[in-house]
């Protein structure tokens, strides 16, 4: 544990999806945090990082935006985000907005060294034991979101909280580092080269006969999710908070029940 | 924009490669060969990163430091009676070689690959002079028959299958019997030879690219896996190396670290099959090989290129590890890239050296993933070049004005929470009416729907559902 006494008092930031297409993610993050001793605290104040504004080259906007986020963040022991793409906005790229800002950039540097994607923060700052979740029996197959392994090097901490929860055998797919065509206003701009991605995604993931495709990125899983529905799949998805926190009860992500 | 651009626009460059069933075939490959090799031939050397490392320094130092290597480089060539030519532009380069060509009254032309010679299109350049230009990589041979475009930089027939190799060979080999069996690969390569063979004999002048320039030996460094390089520097009477700025590196020392992280990352070999280090002849006329050695410098666009913010893109060894991860290439191939560099690095070269407004798209087409980044084996920020890219298109207006007029409108409600919250709350509500949790079409983000369902917007959102907890635990959020 580092050098701050507990309680943690610790930010959650949601995410712009979270907050409005799966409610389930931010409020299992939250007890998950909370059952491992820290204070959670939403800030009403901020809505999104600024990251579809940064990767179109609008940085005026995304400074505006990122100012405001690091003035909130600053008063916290920790952030945490259930996404390892706004975490890599915060923790890689907030520094290099501000890296010809001397003013900004050690704010935005100590705002990053604070700051986690979910299964980072429990598994490597707080060093948590899951509280054992009874979870039927199923094969999963995990998708590494393109910003948390590559930007924050989350692979290992995923996979280490899953071991901890009963009756859940992780299978690999091919494709596991490979990114699903979401990337933001990418699969608005060039939705033909996105399908053809997530088609390939869907094929490895459908290769591994799991029953559910777990990840740390509500954008990708949206757009797996998305694209299984459309091709009548039946393999469930959901982020892996869902099942760390043990809560089952809600619907997968576009549920293949209802699927008509 | 160059005569090499497809005419069309990249939304149909990309239609024609989605709806192209044997490419997706062929791009398969890369992922089995390419990605998976290079996986293996990682495996075998531990310190691989730190080699990285290593060469990133050598090509940076070598930047840096270009005009004393470069002189450094032309004076061992001349030293050791080797000839140097600079040229600015592909015109310029172009018209050297055809002097040289004319000075000896050379017919026929052997090329070894070089993907300059692709960018300033020198082959198309000497056949409308008269000459007989092959090219001798069977790749690139393929592509000359097929009069296609190489799609990768480093195997550029990628896009093609055997069928398409022995279909060029019945309808151009004409001198051979037509029922001959050519459908094994070993069966193609041994026609490919023989026929190539007489080529490499009755040239006068052979042309190859460099993989390195050596400023310390005035030598060129050729990597191969056919050996046709080598035929066609020492062949005919005449060798010509032309090569950009950017090749030049200090030492052999130097050369041979890059030569490591090149195959490894290329191809997955330890060391390409032919690695050649090739100079000037020297006063020793009992050395055989040719009697003139010629190195055309080229500059084209590259001293541009060293002082903008694009200048770690110059520390590009050519290996293709970019586009064989990158999973936009792996969609799309790389004729859709509209030029002769396709993939990551092509999405910065492209621009910066054929025309930004031509290539306007190209910084836009990548998800940012980060794979090109995660294998380059120099260490050039792929990804960070790109997005300086659409930085500069959004600060100079050349980006399309919708999404920019949108991002900045939505911005400015980002920054204003309460607006922000209602409208996104009353757009859910809208959304929802009718639905049972799953969108299949909406008036808007018609590219998302086309292939995608969506869910519906809760009900309540992540904030009022915190908000409700926190106000029935008597806890302020």
């Amino acid at each position: 544990m580092p050098d701050r006494q507990p309680p943690l008092h610790v930010l959650l930031l949601p995410t712009c999806l979270v907050d409005t297409f799966r409610p389930s993610v931010g409020l299992n993050t939250a007890e998950l945090l909370e059952r491992a001793g820290c204070t959670v605290h939403v800030a009403d104040q901020l809505s999104c990082c600024g990251q579809p504004a940064y990767n179109a080259g609008e940085r005026a906007t995304a400074t505006a935006i990122a100012q405001t986020v690091l003035q909130t963040c600053e008063r916290y022991d920790y952030v945490v985000i259930p996404s390892g793409s706004c975490a890599g906005m915060l923790r890689t790229h907030y520094p290099r907005l501000f890296a010809d800002d001397a003013a900004w950039s050690p704010r935005a540097l100590a705002v990053a060294a604070k700051t986690f994607e979910l299964t980072q923060f429990l598994h490597d700052v707080l060093r948590v034991t899951l509280t054992p979740s009874a979870m039927a029996p199923c094969t999963t197959t995990y998708h590494d979101s393109c910003s948390g392994l590559r930007e924050l090097s989350v692979h290992a901490q995923p996979r280490a909280l899953l071991a901890q929860v009963d009756g859940i055998t992780l299978r690999e797919n091919a494709a596991t580092e490979v990114c699903c065509g979401f990337g933001g206003l990418f699969c608005i701009k060039y939705p033909d080269v996105s399908t053809r991605m997530v088609d390939n995604k869907c094929d490895a993931v459908e290769a591994t006969g799991a029953d559910l495709l777990l990840g740390g990125d509500l954008g990708c899983l949206l757009n797996i999710a998305g694209r299984l529905s459309r091709r009548g799949a039946t393999l469930q998805v959901r982020h892996i908070a869902e099942v760390l926190n043990g809560d089952l009860h809600s619907a997968p992500i576009l549920a293949p029940e209802d699927r008509s | 924009m160059s005569a090499a651009v497809s005419d069309a626009s990249f939304a149909a460059r990309r239609q024609a490669a989605l709806g192209d069933a044997d490419l997706r075939d062929a791009l398969g490959n890369i992922q089995t060969h390419l990605v998976e090799g290079r996986r293996r031939a990682l495996a075998d050397v531990p310190q691989f990163d730190a080699l990285r490392d290593e060469a990133s320094r050598i090509k940076t130092h070598a930047l840096d430091h270009l005009d004393i290597y470069l002189e450094q480089f032309a004076a061992a060539v001349t030293t050791a009676g080797g000839h140097v030519h600079w040229a600015d532009t592909g015109a310029d380069a172009k018209a050297i070689i055809q002097t040289l060509c004319e000075s000896v009254q050379a017919r026929a032309i052997v090329k070894g690959k070089s993907m300059v010679s692709e960018e300033i299109e020198l082959s198309s350049f000497l056949e409308a002079q008269g000459y007989q230009v092959v090219e001798t990589d069977l790749g690139e041979y393929i592509i000359q028959l097929r009069e296609d475009r190489p799609s990768h930089i480093v195997a550029p027939a990628v896009h093609l299958k055997r069928g398409h190799y022995a279909d060029a060979f019945r309808a151009h080999h004409t001198a051979l019997p037509p029922d001959r069996d050519i459908a094994e690969p070993e069966q193609l390569l041994a026609e490919a030879r023989a026929i190539l063979r007489e080529k490499f004999l009755g040239a006068d002048v052979g042309i190859t690219g460099a993989n390195f320039l050596v400023a310390e030996t005035g030598s060129a460094v050729v990597v191969t896996n056919e050996g046709n390089a080598d035929l066609a520097m020492t062949l005919p009477k005449v060798h010509i190396v032309l090569a950009t700025l950017e090749k030049v590196v200090p030492t052999l020392d130097d050369a041979l670290t890059l030569v490591r992280v090149l195959a490894r990352s290329a191809t997955g070999q330890a060391i390409s099959a032919y690695t050649t280090v090739v100079s000037a002849p020297g006063k020793d006329t009992a050395v055989a090989g040719p009697e003139q050695f010629h190195v055309v410098l080229l500059n084209n666009g590259r001293t541009d290129l060293l002082q903008g913010r694009e200048r770690p893109m110059l520390k590009c060894i050519r290996c293709g590890a970019c586009m064989n991860h990158c999973p936009v290439y792996g969609a799309i191939g790389g004729h859709a890239y509209g030029w002769v560099y396709p993939g990551p690095m092509g999405s910065v070269l492209s621009p910066t050296l054929d025309g930004r407004a031509a290539h306007r798209e190209l910084p836009h087409a990548s998800t940012f993933c980060g794979r090109c980044d995660s294998v380059c084996p120099v260490r050039i920020p792929l990804t960070s070049l790109l997005r300086g890219l659409r930085d500069e298109q959004s600060a100079t207006g050349l980006a399309a004005p919708w999404p920019r007029r949108w991002l900045r409108l939505w911005g400015w409600m980002v920054l204003r929470p309460r607006l922000y919250r209602t409208v996104v709350s009353l757009g859910a509500r809208w959304v929802r009416i009718g639905t049972s949790g799953r969108l299949r079409r909406l008036p808007f983000l018609r590219g998302w729907f086309d292939s995608r369902d969506l869910p519906a917007p809760a009900a309540q959102s992540f904030r009022s559902l915190w908000a409700a907890r926190q106000a029935g635990r008597g806890t302020p959020s």
